[in-house]
């Protein structure tokens, strides 16, 4: 590519592949080198044959508009986003202890709240949480895991570091894009996988199976997992038929599925009914059991809380995890992690203000313009506030909002994003800002994903990543290095 | 597995098979009809007679020409037989069923889905139509070959088996309507050379031809036709060999006593065709009780194995 990297500008922020003075970093070296060699009609060529891929593989996702559910190409940049792999191994490390310790920390809430009961943290923001559900109160699911599917949202500052935004702890989708992007580009960039130092993804459905087999009430050899799903028209759907498909079982809907006298779950069969052992639900809570959360659920199952509570059938993750994912909650997690391991976080926290603290309420609403305010349970980048690229009205509308629920919003800094190379028009390349999302499995075993899945705000100066509105994404390289 | 899967596999067998059918049918009309004398009052709307489609054909179009009914048969999204509609919804239920059918099913639904979207003025014009055409039956002959090499022949496969062969049986009961429909609105006056050039083409629409001069060994007449097509035993699409087949598919499910005796009471052969006079009002009659016995062992499949609605 005639791609003259001097003139390609980071400027402050950190760039995943270019250093601020041009140099390539080391885990892009063959990279850079080989894109290099292709020329600008080259590169445009490969970017239609991702397009068409995606096409051809259906990997879209669906948007509800007005109009009704439309089901969307998914974004795809072609140029991947390097990470070393020394630097990833002490992230992976991170990751497992902040899992650990967040479900020791949620086994806790729902038998003695020891953490409350030392003072780590105020009981109110546990009982005030809309994810804290007073029915799992007492229940013990196997190894004291609740959150056995955990996606977390990682950004690099301007300093180069991986910081957690968030923490997804009810039902975080992406995985299958992460693995797409990966096939995407194999067939893309064939030439650059020749080499073996960029380390492989595809062994995380046969991990995820395993991890939903150590959940099984009963010990049989051969244990019934199904992947429950709300249906057709969730923007996650491909994802969950793409799961099932990779671990060769039942994507079900709660039609499907009926829990009988015995207090257990089965499914109906062309023979029958037939025993559930585990299911990897990917409906929110409060949808899962119309008996116990709404009555008007339809997606759901009658009696799935009463079958999961006499410890008949696994369910991950299981409910009521969510309260620690809550962003209130998040402040603490550094505290958590030293009250239940003794260790220090291996990953650090991005700075948290809390807006039911006085004080920190005090600095919020004066710097309103320089935060991101986001409220305490949404996701989707849904309800938040970027103070730097927003109005005056919508600060208004904030300040009010916080005021009358300080409980339910936190600000954190606007961060200098770090960015990565990006395709923006014909022979192009512009720093565009994104975001990694690695996934970490828990229950026998623990296991983090190989990079994870890369977003990419498309939009120049965005910082807004997410593919509801208009994020794209990359393929992510673990990649050895020599040094 | 489960019964909605196992709903949904049986119908995209169904509409795989249709689309291909539908790609056939129009393939052999456009033949058929440059070999007809031009005094000779056969149309394309025979075409929608067939399938069973009149009031809604009227209720979109005046006029029944070629284009209008070629239309109504590949691209009309009103038409839930359309082929672009069967072809649509044998993605979608593919894609609710992709869990269960080879990854690469996807790919190749899709492919070809969206090949037929954009290419599909070149099936209504005629200049290419016979080249848009058989893309399209060689992308459903590749996925029936993809789904028959990778697919593991377990219970899902047994459905997409039922599917395929019913509608396949059925479609067969339609070709042959269609050949006595059209040798009668000629009104009695057929020629021998007619009747040839008519059956001949009502064997060439189920790819019969070959097989049926190596079967039979005798010259393409009416009788001869409608009983290979009926009653064969080995040819695929032969009413007989499907029957056969669905049976074969179906005692390797379970529950299956019921619908097996519903087959055993449809019999392709109750009809002895020695005549070209039988082949009239009488065999039509006969044709349509064979598609409502068709209709019967579907519903008899469904009340089987698929969720109660």
């Amino acid at each position: 590519m005639s791609m003259d990297w001097k003139r390609y500008e980071p400027k402050a922020f950190f760039d995943e592949l270019i250093t601020a003075d041009g140099k390539v970093r080391p885990p892009a070296k063959r990279l850079i080198s080989y894109l290099g060699s292709l020329s600008d009609e080259e590169i445009e060529t490969r970017r239609q044959m991702a397009e068409a891929t995606i096409q051809e593989m259906g990997v879209s996702f669906t948007v509800y508009t007005e109009e009704g559910n439309i089901d969307r190409a998914w974004p795809f940049d072609i140029i991947p986003r390097t990470i070393s792999a020394k630097q990833w191994r002490t992230t992976a490390a991170g990751l497992k202890q902040r899992l650990k310790a967040l479900n020791l920390f949620i086994d806790d809430l729902y038998h003695d709240q020891n953490i409350i009961k030392d003072g780590i943290i105020p009981g109110h923001i546990i009982t005030e949480s809309k994810n804290f559900r007073p029915e799992c109160v007492g229940v013990s699911p196997p190894f004291g895991v609740w959150a056995h599917i955990c996606g977390t949202d990682l950004v690099r500052d301007s300093d180069g570091e991986f910081y957690v935004l968030e923490d997804n702890l009810r039902v975080p989708s992406g995985v299958s894009y992460m693995l797409e992007n990966r096939a995407i580009t194999k067939r893309v960039l064939p030439e650059l996988f020749e080499n073996d130092r960029i380390q492989p993804v595809d062994d995380y459905c046969a991990n995820l199976f395993d991890t939903l087999v150590s959940l099984s009430p009963r010990k049989v050899r051969k244990p019934v997992i199904v992947v429950m799903t709300p249906g057709i028209f969730n923007s996650a759907y491909f994802e969950h038929a793409f799961l099932a498909q990779q671990m060769g079982v039942e994507l079900v809907e709660g039609s499907d599925l009926v829990v009988s006298d015995d207090d257990c779950v089965y499914m109906r069969t062309i023979s029958g009914l037939e025993r559930v052992d585990v299911i990897y639900r990917r409906i929110d809570d409060l949808f899962i059991d119309p008996e116990v959360f709404r009555k008007d659920s339809v997606l759901g199952v009658p009696g799935l809380m009463r079958a999961w509570q006499k410890g008949n059938v696994g369910l991950a993750n299981a409910p009521g995890a969510g309260v620690a994912d809550d962003k209130v909650v998040y402040a603490y997690v550094p505290e958590i992690i030293r009250y239940y391991l003794n260790e220090e976080p291996i990953i650090k926290n991005v700075e948290t203000y809390l807006c039911e603290d006085p004080e920190q309420r005090e600095y919020v609403l004066a710097n309103l313009d320089k935060l991101v305010v986001k409220p305490a349970n949404e996701s989707g980048g849904y309800g938040m506030l970027v103070g730097p690229h927003s109005t005056k009205k919508d600060q208004a509308t904030f300040a009010k909002l916080i005021k009358e629920n300080p409980r339910n919003y936190i600000a954190q800094p606007t961060l200098a994003l770090s960015t990565a190379p990006t395709i923006v028009e014909k022979g192009a390349l512009e720093p565009r800002h994104l975001d990694l999302r690695p996934f970490i499995l828990q229950g026998k075993d623990m296991y983090v994903t190989t990079g994870g899945l890369t977003r990419v705000a498309m939009r120049k100066g965005s910082l807004v990543v997410n593919s509801s509105q208009g994020g794209g994404s990359k393929d992510t390289w673990i990649v050895e290095t020599e040094a | 597995m489960l019964s909605k899967v196992a709903e949904r596999l049986y119908w995209t067998a169904r509409y795989l098979e249709r689309v291909e059918n539908t790609a056939r049918l129009v393939s052999v009309y456009d033949k058929l009809l440059f070999d007809l004398p031009d005094e000779i009052n056969i149309g394309w709307y025979n075409l929608v007679i067939l399938n069973s489609c009149t009031e809604l054909f009227e209720d979109r179009y005046k006029n029944q020409d070629e284009r209008n009914v070629v239309k109504f048969m590949l691209s009309d999204d009103t038409n839930p037989s359309s082929m672009l509609t069967a072809l649509k919804m044998v993605r979608e239920n593919i894609r609710t069923t992709r869990d269960v059918v080879p990854a690469e099913t996807w790919e190749q639904i899709n492919e070809l889905y969206l090949f037929a979207k954009h290419n599909i003025q070149q099936g209504i014009n005629r200049s290419k139509r016979h080249e848009f055409l058989s893309e399209i039956i060689t992308g459903c002959q590749t996925i029936s070959g993809l789904l028959y090499g990778t697919m593991s022949h377990d219970a899902a496969w047994q459905f997409m088996k039922l599917g395929r062969d019913l509608e396949r049986a059925d479609m067969t009961t339609r070709l042959l309507d269609a050949g006595t429909f059209a040798l009668l609105s000629a009104n009695g006056d057929a020629s021998v050379n007619l009747r040839q050039i008519v059956w001949g083409n009502v064997l060439r629409s189920a790819s019969a031809y070959m097989s049926y001069r190596r079967t039979v060994k005798a010259a393409v007449s009416g009788p001869e036709v409608a009983n290979f097509l009926l009653e064969d035993p080995h040819f695929p699409r032969a009413v007989r060999f499907c029957l056969t087949q669905i049976d074969v598919a179906a005692n390797k499910l379970p529950k299956h006593q019921e619908v097996r005796a519903v087959l055993k009471s449809i019999d392709p052969g109750a009809l002895v065709i020695e005549s070209e006079q039988q082949l009239g009002e009488d065999f039509r009659d006969y044709l349509n009780e064979l598609q409502v016995q068709l209709g019967n062992l579907h519903n008899s499949i469904a009340a089987t194995w698929f969720p109660i609605p």
